[in-house]
């Protein structure tokens, strides 16, 4: 082999071997990066789903809240000195809302807890603040309801069985002895129906500041009275109506002042329930009998059973009334006194009201000029005389609006409170979902767009989320569907009862008005009024506004 | 002496292997990302919902507000940086062993145990084993059979090593 093939042999090989190099060194960054593409793909991927996701942001655009303020505890200041009035199931559940639980609930949420570690009532409620206020005197007519209220009262460390507690409130056989006590400074009325309005005036007139459960009243006339006497006094007044803290209600309210339903022509809401306790057949006591109970207090004021027996007996409505005399013990119509007129208000004032003024707070709808009701007792055939299944429709002729009521305590299939505008229909309760309606004017581009697809729910808020958001996945919507559980304020867990007794006593404190005072409460009785007027009477009554009058039609 | 882990795949064996790798990494950045890019995402409703034996620890953290913010990031950005190491063959050992550590959170806090109903429902039906239990242990298996450092970026990071 010569020299000069032995050069060009080598030069080959060098050649070979750099050219392996090459490829070698291509195989290897193959190797190394042959994945990395993949991040261009879902680069591309992630760009294209974003854009197609428009609608979304677009929601969240048009859908922008204010940031609710915080709820500012005011404590400073004296003990404020609470009597309570009406100590039965309601009555000791306000008391456990303003932190006064009986040691037997206390040892019952313990016992609960530690059988449920998910379950915490009782870290909540130990949590819960302390609002700086005493019980100090206690009356209820029932000798059971009286002693379980004075220990709650007494459990000011908020302990059990065995604990130790604070003083005893003082208890009195008749509210008017509460009234005049010098150390009661307000007193929380958690009574039948019947009592509600006149026991609210005597307690104005002897200067308490009251907290009173919803309806505001029993007849049409002591409302008008009660109004001219909060008015005319410095006393804080709040009605019972705890869904004025709920946040998707200020929510709510936001959205139907942006106009972002459009024009609102019907409100539909309803109340579905089915079981005894819902329809107002609570248990019998095992103590309660005539020694036990002041029946004769129990009656009511004679005023006011006048005023009623005169509209009763005046309008042909005397087969409403009773059936059993008014002077006449029973137990059934002292726990159950709801399913009876002589004492009740019925679907309208225990249930309709909490619809109403959800609907007042968000819209101010105020008194409406008419209102035709319907129903009757088609289930709980037990002798009841006030209607288990009720349908009440208002007309709002200046608004152009009107607002159905559908009850029934025999089925407790579920029906969305609805806000049905021209542009979009909003779906209002544990949680807000907004549809846009196909033939929105207001939407129309968005929906020609292909950005907002009509009849499938385009919007929906769920207290507890850190920001609004717009549905994004099946599993939102069904999470913001079944709705948390809890009353939200800037993300903290609330109990709705709590929040709103805290406002009033914060407004005794502030001096300042509480969201559902004395105007609101008497919207909402006269509200109440007229439908049970047109169930009773069968006709449409209306509202005349000028002389503040319910008319017959 | 060849040490265990250099013993070599076939090519099917690799490709196959590389390919379970990849779409694992994809799965993980994807919902890392979605989570990223959605404004106010938290992952209070799904903790809130959590069964099982940890349930109660579960619910504490995601009633724990000053924690919640940090637990939803950790989330978020573990799973980006999980689906980043294993679709670019990058520390991929860690990245499995976050995999695994992410999975077996997801798993106990929605086990598909007995008499178990979730608001969010499953998209199947499944008795103790679901589509979390599975994917694990499709992560154990790339686990004990690694291929970062034939495809991915392992590659040049383990170099002097392997040499």
């Amino acid at each position: 082999m010569s020299t000069f093939e032995n050069k060009d042999n080598k030069n080959k090989t060098n050649i070979e071997n750099s050219e392996q190099n090459i490829s070698k060194g291509r195989r290897e960054a193959l190797k190394t990066l042959g994945t990395v593409p993949v991040l261009g793909a879902m680069a591309y991927g992630v760009y294209k789903k974003t854009k197609s996701e428009r609608a979304n942001r677009l929601a969240t655009d048009i859908f922008h809240f204010q940031e609710l303020p915080s709820p500012v505890l005011v404590t400073e200041g004296d003990v404020i000195r609470i009597g309570i009035i009406g100590a039965g199931r309601r009555g000791i559940s306000l008391m456990r809302a303003i932190g006064f639980a009986t040691p037997q609930n206390i040892d019952k949420l313990k016992k609960d807890a530690e059988l449920n570690s998910q379950d915490t009532r009782y870290k909540d409620f130990l949590e819960q603040e302390d609002l700086n206020v005493k019980i100090t005197a206690v009356c209820d007519i029932f000798d059971t309801y009286a002693e379980r209220a004075i220990s709650a009262g007494a459990n000011i460390h908020r302990e059990g069985l065995n604990g130790k507690y604070g003083e005893k409130p003082k208890r009195y056989l008749n509210y008017k002895e509460l009234l005049v006590a010098p150390d009661v400074d307000a007193v929380i009325i958690a009574t039948p129906d019947h009592w509600h309005a006149q026991m609210t005036m005597d307690a104005i007139k002897a200067g308490k500041h009251v907290y009173l459960e919803k309806p505001m009243s029993w007849t049409v006339p002591e409302t008008y009275a009660l109004r001219d006497i909060v008015r005319n006094s410095k006393v804080v007044f709040q009605l019972g109506h705890q869904n004025r803290q709920i946040e998707t209600n200020k929510r709510g309210k936001e959205i139907i002042e942006k106009g972002l339903l459009g024009p609102i022509t019907l409100i539909e809401t309803s109340t579905n329930r089915n079981d005894p306790n819902g329809a107002w057949v609570y248990p019998i006591h095992a103590d309660a009998n005539p020694n036990t109970i002041d029946w004769k207090q129990f009656e009511g004021d004679p005023d006011r059973v006048k005023e009623y027996m005169d509209y009763m007996t005046s309008n042909g409505l005397a087969k409403y009334v009773g059936p059993e005399a008014r002077d006449k013990f029973s137990l059934e119509r002292f726990f159950r006194w709801r399913c009876w007129w002589d004492y009740s208000t019925g679907l309208s004032g225990d249930l309709l009201t909490h619809e109403y003024d959800a609907i007042n707070q968000m819209m101010n709808v105020g008194i409406p000029d008419s209102a035709t009701s319907s129903g009757g007792v088609y289930f709980f055939k037990d002798g009841r005389t006030v209607p288990d299944v009720l349908q009440t429709t208002f007309e709002y002729k200046e608004k152009d609006l009107a607002f159905l009521y559908s009850a029934t305590q025999a089925s407790q299939f579920k029906r969305s409170r609805k806000f049905m505008g021209h542009d979009a229909t909003m779906e209002i309760g544990n949680s807000i979902t907004i549809t846009v309606d196909a033939r929105s004017e207001k939407y129309k581009e968005q929906i020609d767009k292909g950005i907002i697809e009509p009849g499938k729910p385009f919007y929906n808020y769920t207290p507890g989320q850190k920001e609004v958001d717009a549905v994004t996945s099946a599993t939102q919507l069904y999470f913001a569907e079944r709705g948390l559980l809890y009353s939200y304020v800037n993300g903290k867990r609330y109990n709705t009862t709590f929040l709103h007794l805290k406002e009033w006593i914060d407004c005794i404190r502030s001096g300042e008005q509480p969201s559902c005072g004395i105007e609101e409460g008497f919207q909402e009785a006269i509200t109440a009024h007229m439908g049970t007027r047109a169930y009773l009477e069968g006709r449409t009554m209306y509202w005349d506004a000028e002389k503040e009058e319910i008319t017959k039609g | 002496m060849i040490k265990k882990n250099h013993c070599d795949y076939s090519r099917c064996q690799l490709t196959t292997l590389v390919v379970l790798r990849v779409i694992i990494g994809w799965y993980f950045l994807y919902e890392g990302l979605a989570k990223l890019l959605t404004p106010g995402w938290t992952s209070y409703g799904y903790i809130m919902d959590s069964q099982g034996i940890f349930a109660g620890l579960f619910k504490a953290l995601g009633q724990n507000q000053s924690l919640m913010p940090l637990v939803d990031a950790i989330n978020i950005y573990a799973l980006i940086i999980i689906g980043l190491f294993l679709v670019l063959g990058l520390f991929e050992k860690i990245g499995y062993l976050g995999a695994i550590f992410l999975l077996v959170l997801y798993y106990l806090s929605h086990p598909a145990a007995l008499h178990t109903t979730y608001l969010f429902p499953p998209e199947g039906s499944y008795l103790w084993i679901n589509k979390n239990i599975v994917m694990l242990c499709a992560v154990v298996v790339l686990f004990v059979f690694p291929t970062g450092k034939r495809i991915g970026l392992d590659r040049i990071i383990f170099k002097n090593k392997k040499a």
